[in-house]
C-alpha cells in the first residue's frame, strides 16, 4: 500500500500521539504510584508492596518514553533538535530524576535498613513526581511558543543566555500545566493502586482519589480559560503544499490571543478530547467511591488521552512553535522526515506496535495474581 | 557563525564521558544475559536445582548492573537532540530510524521481559521463565544490532543522499542502512566483546570462590559455563576484529593509517607496529618494533595492495577539500535559487566532497574565500590525532589476545577438571577481571576518536554538528552527569562487590557457603 506524502504527516501527527498517549498511561501509572508511594505507605513492608505493584512493569513502560523521543528523532528530526537543545536544563532535570528510578526499583529491596530502603523511597519518588511536573511544564510552554529561531541552514538559536533558561520555563501557566500532569498521573496510579491493592493501601488510594480528580478538573479547566483569554495561540495564513517538500522557513504564521481555539469551530468534533479529559475524570472519582476500580482506571487513561489531545488538537498543525520568530515554527507538516522515512517507519510501527502490545499485555496478565496467599513474593 | 573550540571540546567531552560510562555497563548485559539463560537452559533440561541457583545468582548481579545500564542509556539517546542539535536536523531521517527501531523491536523486548526474569521466578512456568530469559538476552543484543547499524552509519554513511532543498542528508535505501559492511562486523564484534566481559566476570568471581575453597560445586559449574561460553566469545571477537581490520582498509582509510601509525605509505604488504612512539609532527613511527607483511595481509587481505599512508591521505584530502569549495559555493546559489546550468553541473560534478568543503566553515565564514592557510589547516583537522588511535587499538588488541590465552588454558583445565588446584591461575583470573571492560573502552576510542574530524564520515564535521548552546551550559551538564554517575557508579559496585562476596547464600536458600552459621541473617 502506497500512501501520499500528506497523509502520511498525518498519520505520523497520530502516532505522535499515540506514543505520548501510550507512555502516559503505562509509564505515568508507575510514575504516579512512585509520586503517591512515601506518603501512602506508612511502614517499610508497605512501601515495598506499594513498589511490588509496578515493579515487574516499569522498565517495560519506561521505554514508550524512549521510543516517543526516538520516534520524533526519525520522523520529526528538526523539531527533536531545536525541542531538546531547547528544553535542555528541563531536560537535564528530567534525566537525573529519571537516573533514580531504575535503580531505586532494583536497589531497594537489596538491604532492609530503613536508612537504605527509606533513601530509595525519596529517590524513586522524586524519580517519578519531577518528570511528571515537568513533561506537563513543557507542554505548557509548547503552548507559550518557545524562544527559538531557525536560519536558512536550520541551525537552531536561542534567545538569550541559556543558562537562566530554566526561569522563563517556570511561568505561571506552564506550572499550572506541570501541576494538571503530576496531578493527572498520580490520579492514574492512585486508581491503579486501589485496583491491585487490596485492605489498608487501597483504601489510602481510594481516599487520596476524589481530591486528585479535582485537583485534574480544576487545573485542566483554568488551563482552558487561559488559553482562550490571555494566551496567544499561532495560526497557519499559508504553507506550502503539504505533499511537497517540508520546508518550514516557506510559511506564514500570526499569533493571535485565543487562537489555540480555532480548531473546534473548525473541526467540532475535537470538542470531543476536552470533554474526556472532564467526563474521565469525573467518572473516575465516581467509580473510585463506588469501589469499582477497575472502570476508575479505565477512565483515569481516558482522562489522560483527552487532556494530551487537546494539547494536540489545540495547537495542529503546529508541534514547536517559535515565541520569537513565528515563522520559525515547526509544523506536522514542515517539520517532518523525508517520503521514504516516514513510510519505512510506519511499516515498522504497524509490524511493531501490535506485537509489543500484544506480550505486554501477556505479562502483565502473568503477573497479575496478588504476592501474598499462593505466591511468595521475589526481589530482584 | 563563530565556533568556540571550547564549546565544541566540551560537546565532544560530554559524549564521550556520558558513552564510556554506559558502556562500562553495556558489554556485561549483553552477555550475562546469554550466560543466564544456558545455566537456565541447563536446569529445565536437567532438573537440578544448582542451576537454578546458578541462573538466580548471576541474575541478581545481572540486575545490580542493568538498573545502571537503563538508566545511563537514557542520556544517550536524548543528547543527539540536547546537545547535537544540528546533527540531528543534518542526519535524522537516515540516523533516527534505526534508534526508533531499536526502541519498537529490541528494548521493548528487553524491558517487558526483564521484568519477569527478576520477578517471575514463582508466578511462570519453567518453559515459560526460560522463554522470558531467552526474550530478555535477544532483546538486549537486537538492540546492540541497532544502534550499531547508527553507529556503523556515522562511520560510514550508505544508502543516502544529501538533499540541496532541505538541507540534509536523506535516506536513499533502508537496505543499505541496514546491511552496511561496517555495521554488520562491528555489531557481531562488539556483541562478542561484551560476551567476553561476562565470561571474564563469572569467571573471576567464580575462581575467587574456588580459591577460598568455598561453594566447589556451584563455582566449579560456572567456571565451566562461562569458560565454554567464552572460548566460542573469544575466538570471534579476534576473527571479527580481524574482519573490521579489512572493513577499514576498504572504507575508513583515515582511521587504518592512524591506527598503524601509518604516516608514510609503504610498500605493499605493510608492516605492524607492535609498538612504537608516534609522533605527529615530525611525522615518524619512533622506535617502531615492526611484523612485515601483517597488516597488509589484515586490511586489504592481498600481497600487492597498499595501505594508504597519511602524507598520501592528505594530498588526497586537500583536492577533496578544494572540490568541496566548489560544492558548497555551488548549494549556497542552489539554496538562494540563482542557480545556473553551470552551477548545478558543478555541484553534480562535486556534491560528493561538501562535507570535505564544510570544513573549512571553521575558518571562514564564506568557504569560497579560503586563502591557502585556512585550506592547509583544514587538511591537517581531516586526520585525527595518531597516538589515542594508535595506543588504544594496541590496548585492545592486545587484551584480546590476553584473554584469549586465558580462556584457553582455563578450558583444558576444565576439560582436565583440575582447574580447582590452581590457584595460582585462579588469582591471575581474578585479576582479569577488568581486562574485558579495557578492551572495549579502548576499542570504542579507536572507533569514536578515529572518526574524528568528522561527525558522520566525510559528510558532516563535528564541530558544525552541536547545538547552540554556551560552554557554562555544557559545563553545568557534564558536572551532572559525571557526578550523578560517579554516585551511581560508587553504590552499584558496592552492591555488586557485596553480593559477589556473599555468593550464592544471598539467595537464602539454605544450601550455601556459611549459611545456618549462628547470626547469618537471611537476605533477600
Amino acid at each position: 500500500m502506497m500512501f501520499e506524502y500528506e497523509t502520511l504527516k498525518v498519520i505520523w501527527w497520530l502516532l505522535m500521539g499515540a506514543l505520548f498517549i501510550g507512555f502516559a498511561i503505562a509509564d505515568g501509572m508507575d510514575m504516579g504510584v512512585g509520586a503517591l508511594m512515601p506518603f501512602m505507605g506508612k511502614t517499610n513492608d508497605e512501601r515495598q508492596r506499594i513498589v511490588d505493584a509496578v515493579a515487574p512493569h516499569w522498565d517495560g513502560n519506561q521505554v514508550w518514553l524512549i521510543t516517543a523521543g526516538a520516534a520524533i528523532f526519525a520522523a520529526w528530526p528538526p523539531v527533536y533538535g531545536a525541542a531538546f537543545s531547547g528544553f535542555y536544563l528541563a531536560l537535564l532535570l528530567v534525566l537525573f530524576s529519571l537516573f533514580m528510578r531504575p535503580t531505586a526499583f532494583d536497589y531497594r529491596p537489596k538491604f532492609s535498613s530503613t536508612r537504605w530502603q527509606t533513601s530509595w523511597d525519596w529517590a524513586l519518588f522524586a524519580g517519578s513526581f519531577i518528570p511528571a511536573l515537568i513533561f506537563g511544564v513543557a507542554f505548557g510552554n509548547l503552548l507559550l511558543g518557545v524562544p527559538f529561531r531557525l536560519d536558512s541552514m536550520m541551525h537552531s538559536h536561542y534567545q538569550g543566555s541559556w543558562i537562566f533558561a530554566l526561569l522563563p520555563l517556570l511561568n505561571p501557566f506552564a506550572l499550572l500545566c506541570g501541576v494538571l500532569s503530576a496531578a493527572m498521573l498520580m490520579l492514574h496510579g492512585a486508581a491503579w493502586l486501589q485496583w491491585r491493592e487490596t485492605g489498608a493501601i487501597s483504601e489510602k488510594a481510594r481516599k487520596v482519589v476524589p481530591y486528585l480528580g479535582l485537583v485534574v478538573i480544576a487545573t485542566f479547566a483554568i488551563a482552558g480559560v487561559c488559553v482562550w483569554l490571555w494566551i496567544d495561540g499561532f495560526r497557519l495564513v499559508s504553507q506550502p503544499d503539504p505533499n511537497g517538500l517540508p520546508l518550514p522557513l516557506d510559511k506564514e504564521v500570526v499569533v493571535a490571543q485565543g487562537a489555540w481555539l480555532d480548531v473546534y469551530s473548525r473541526e467540532p468534533l475535537s470538542i470531543l478530547a476536552p470533554l474526556a479529559g472532564f467526563g474521565g475524570a469525573m467518572l473516575a472519582v465516581l467509580a473510585s467511591l463506588a469501589r469499582r476500580p477497575a472502570f476508575a482506571f479505565l477512565m483515569t487513561s481516558v482522562t489522560i488521552a483527552g487532556v494530551i489531545l487537546t494539547a494536540g488538537f489545540s495547537m495542529f498543525p503546529f508541534v514547536l512553535p517559535s515565541s520569537i520568530d513565528p515563522v520559525s515554527s515547526l509544523t506536522m507538516w514542515d517539520g517532518t522526515s523525508s517520503y521514504m522515512t516516514l513510510n519505512i517507519m510506519f511499516w515498522v510501527v504497524a509490524i511493531f506496535l501490535p506485537i509489543v502490545l500484544s506480550y505486554t499485555l501477556w505479562c502483565y496478565w502473568r503477573m497479575w495474581p496478588r504476592a501474598g496467599e499462593n505466591i511468595e513474593p521475589s526481589h530482584y | 557563525m563563530i565556533f568556540d573550540d571550547t564549546f565544541i571540546a566540551l560537546s565532544r567531552l560530554q559524549f564521550a564521558a556520558t558513552g564510556m560510562y554506559h558502556f562500562i555497563f553495556v558489554p556485561l548485559t549483553l552477555g550475562l544475559a546469554w550466560v543466564v539463560f544456558m545455566m537456565e537452559a541447563v536446569y529445565v533440561m536437567t532438573d537440578k536445582v544448582i542451576y537454578r541457583d546458578m541462573a538466580k545468582f548471576w541474575g541478581k548481579l545481572f540486575g545490580i548492573n542493568f538498573a545502571l545500564g537503563v538508566a545511563t542509556g537514557l542520556t544517550m539517546e536524548f543528547q543527539f537532540g540536547m546537545n547535537w542539535q544540528y546533527y540531528s536536523h543534518y542526519v535524522g531521517d537516515v540516523f533516527g530510524a534505526p534508534l526508533a527501531i531499536e526502541g519498537l523491536m529490541a528494548f521493548f523486548l528487553e524491558s517487558t521481559f526483564v521484568g519477569l526474569f527478576f520477578l517471575g521466578w514463582n508466578r511462570l512456568s519453567k518453559r515459560q521463565h526460560l522463554t522470558a530469559t531467552f526474550l530478555m538476552a535477544l532483546g538486549s543484543n537486537l538492540s546492540a544490532l541497532w544502534i550499531l547499524v547508527a553507529n556503523g552509519w556515522m562511520q560510514f554513511p550508505v544508502g543516502a543522499e544529501f538533499n540541496p532543498e532541505t538541507m540534509r542528508m536523506e535516506m536513499a535505501s533502508f537496505t543499505e542502512l541496514v546491511l552496511n559492511p561496517v555495521a554488520q562486523v562491528k555489531f557481531v564484534h562488539t556483541v562478542a566483546a561484551g560476551y567476553c566481559t561476562a565470561t571474564f566476570f563469572v569467571l573471576g568471581i567464580s575462581a575467587w570462590y574456588m580459591i577460598r575453597g568455598r561453594d566447589l560445586a556451584f563455582a566449579k559449574r560456572s567456571f565451566a559455563v562461562a569458560t565454554a561460553f567464552g572460548i566460542a566469545s573469544v575466538l570471534s571477537v579476534i576473527v571479527l576484529g580481524d574482519e573490521s581490520g579489512y572493513t577499514l582498509g576498504e572504507v575508513q582509510k583515515v582511521k587504518l593509517a592512524a591506527i598503524e601509525a601509518e604516516y608514510h605509505t609503504e610498500k605493499a604488504p605493510s608492516s605492524f607496529s607492535v609498538i612504537a612512539l608516534p609522533d605527529d609532527k615530525a611525522m615518524e613511527r619512533k622506535y617502531s618494533v615492526d611484523v612485515p607483511w601483517l597488516m597488509g595481509v589484515i586490511a586489504t587481505r592481498s600481497f600487492d595492495e597498499e595501505v594508504k599512508g597519511i602524507k598520501d591521505l592528505k594530498i588526497e584530502h586537500e583536492h577533496r577539500i578544494r572540490q568541496g569549495q566548489i560544492a558548497v559555493a555551488s548549494l549556497d546559489k542552489l539554496r538562494a535559487k540563482t542557480a545556473t546550468d553551470e552551477d548545478r553541473a558543478a555541484w553534480e560534478q562535486t556534491k560528493g566532497d561538501l562535507g570535505y568543503g564544510l570544513l573549512l566553515k571553521r575558518y571562514v565564514e564564506n568557504v569560497a574565500d579560503a586563502s591557502d592557510a585556512d585550506i592547509a589547516a583544514a587538511v591537517e583537522d581531516s586526520i585525527p590525532s595518531v597516538w589515542p588511535v594508535y595506543f588504544s587499538f594496541r590496548i585492545m588488541v592486545y587484551a584480546g589476545f590476553l584473554m584469549a590465552v586465558l580462556v584457553a588454558t582455563s578450558l583444558a583445565l576444565v576439560i582436565r577438571r583440575t582447574i580447582q588446584n590452581h590457584p595460582r591461575f585462579l588469582w591471575v583470573i581474578v585479576f582479569s577481571i577488568p581486562l574485558p571492560w579495557l578492551a572495549s573502552e579502548a576499542g570504542w576510542v579507536v572507533a569514536e576518536y578515529g572518526r574524528q574530524p568528522w561527525a558522520i564520515g566525510e559528510v558532516l564535521p563535528v564541530f558544525l554538528a552541536t547545538s547552540q548552546l554556551t560552554a557554562t551550559d555544557l559545563m553545568i551538564s557534564l558536572a551532572g552527569f559525571v557526578l550523578f554517575y560517579t554516585i551511581l557508579l560508587v553504590i552499584g559496585m558496592y552492591l555488586m562487590v557485596h553480593f559477589a562476596r556473599k555468593g550464592p547464600s544471598s539467595l537464602g536458600t539454605g544450601r550455601y557457603h556459611d549459611e545456618g552459621r549462628p547470626g547469618h541473617k537471611a537476605a533477600n
